[in-house]
């Protein structure tokens, strides 16, 4: 009888496998990948590796000496660390991190630009204190500007009732109102001395977003050459919830990490994560293998550093928020090992 | 936070102020590198390899030596250590990269002379 193997599910829990069963969910991770982003999947060395991770009996693993890469941190702290500037030196200081980022509880742009001088004073005291690179992070959040939360048409609601010319001109509507606040906030931020601005689940209310997030990364790389921009992702495909946008020549719905990074990069972003969601049903091996296979067309065609979102529910990772350190190690080295990555 | 951000720290990260991480990251950041070159960079200006970049035994030193700021524990006491502003600036010279909050103090020290070089080579 072959020997049991402790694993995690997507949702966290552990389950006892095999070492035989863990190779057929990372065979069956990396094809449902390949199936459905069009790809090639993993290749044999690569999944053989995967297999030793994750079939390891260890409760803890890491990449080889020397082959660390940065970790950009986003939404930095705690409360238990005391206050949002103390809990960043924390960060510093006790937990190594390499960056880290000041950021609102309502991590939305719109939300923050009604509070803009609260947290350009906190950024300034967090510059004063630390000496790590600190970020502001929020999320274009373009489904706050539909009905009843914003001004424009409320797009969820038109394209069910087949209005789709109604809900189309209320997402080009709701661009351009999201790129004016992400733009003043960002601008804010970068007055009272952030080192860098951060794009975070780009696209998350579809292709309308993504574009909102690309012409504010434009505006904002033609204004300030020497700002840090980073951009990540929401999701492994782009939604069609308008269908037609387009940036610069590229049709945004449909677009997978490699087509992602390719408009990030143009219009001038100098960090891209792409992120691929957990299945919850399949386990963390199954899903790190086609979240790796989802990203590997970015790593050759990269001209900016890849920084892969490897947190709760994306990158392989438990939908968990207190994530077993198990997963968290496996998924971190699995990333760097496979992708070369430049930081996670 | 234990279960996230330590574990992964611990597995790939380059340990920030420990050790180089956030000098990387700086090159990352603002210019755009990838991680080769952007280690490469670091350490051809810390005179070091790569490999010591992650090396917090061999860091801790080398960022006292160069006063770019550094992690302090009970047992360590390092009150002569550059403020956090102050280690920044030496970033930027070592770097020759100019950081944003660094420029943005510089331009409010009007009343304390004409402004420091931005960088070691600008330096008479």
């Amino acid at each position: 009888m072959e020997r049991q193997v402790l694993a995690r599910m997507g949702d966290g829990s552990l389950v006892a496998t095999t070492r035989d069963q863990i190779r057929a969910d990372l065979e069956e991770g990396t094809q449902a990948a390949a199936a459905r982003g069009m790809m090639a999947p993993l290749a044999a060395d690569e999944l053989d590796h995967l297999l030793d991770i994750y079939a390891s009996s260890a409760r803890f693993t890491g990449v080889d000496i020397g082959a660390e890469v940065v970790l950009s941190k986003d939404g930095s702290g705690t409360p238990q660390l005391g206050s949002r500037i103390d809990a960043l030196y924390a960060c510093e200081q006790v937990l190594a991190h390499d960056t880290v980022e000041l950021f609102h509880i309502d991590y939305s742009y719109k939300a923050v630009k009604t509070i803009v001088p609260f947290e350009q004073q906190f950024m300034k005291e967090a510059q004063e204190r630390l000496t790590v690179p600190v970020h502001y992070g929020a999320q274009p959040d373009l489904g706050r500007y539909s009905a009843p939360d914003g001004p424009c048409g409320n797009w969820s609601e038109l394209l069910p009732a087949l209005k789709i010319d109604e809900a189309r001109a209320a997402q080009e509507e709701a661009v351009a109102l999201a790129v004016d606040d992400m733009v003043y906030v960002a601008e804010s931020l970068w007055e009272a001395g952030a080192d860098g601005l951060n794009f975070d689940t780009a696209g998350a209310a579809g292709d309308a977003d993504f574009l909102a997030t690309l012409r504010a990364v434009e505006t904002l790389r033609a204004r300030h050459p020497e700002m840090g921009i980073m951009v990540g992702m929401a999701a492994e495909m782009v939604l069609g919830t308008h269908g037609r946008l387009e940036y610069r020549g590229t049709r945004l719905a449909g677009l997978k990490p490699a087509g992602q990074l390719a408009v990030v990069a143009q219009a001038g972003a100098t960090v891209f994560g792409p992120a691929v969601n957990t299945v919850t049903t399949r386990s963390v091996a199954w899903n790190s293998a086609r979240a790796l296979t989802f990203v590997k067309p970015c790593m050759a065609a990269a001209t900016i550093p890849i920084h892969m979102n490897v947190g709760m529910g994306v990158g392989g990772m438990p939908m968990h928020a207190f994530a077993p350190v198990d997963a968290v190690s496996r998924a971190s080295r699995a990333c760097v090992d496979i992708l070369r990555l430049d930081g996670l | 936070m234990f279960g996230m951000d330590v574990a992964h720290s611990c597995a790939s990260g380059m340990n920030g102020l420990r050790a180089a991480g956030d000098l990387v990251a700086r090159l990352q950041m603002a210019k755009g590198m990838r991680i080769t070159q952007a280690k490469r960079y670091v350490a051809d200006r810390l005179g070091v390899t790569p490999l010591d970049l992650s090396d917090n035994t061999a860091m801790h030193e080398l960022r006292g030596e160069l006063r770019l700021g550094r992690v302090f524990e009970t047992e360590s006491s390092y009150y002569a250590d550059p403020s956090p502003l102050e280690a920044k600036w030496h970033i930027a010279e070592l770097l020759e990269l100019p950081i944003n909050s660094v420029e943005r103090f510089r331009a409010g020290l009007s009343c304390a002379g004409p402004a420091a070089p931005a960088t070691a080579k600008d330096r008479p």
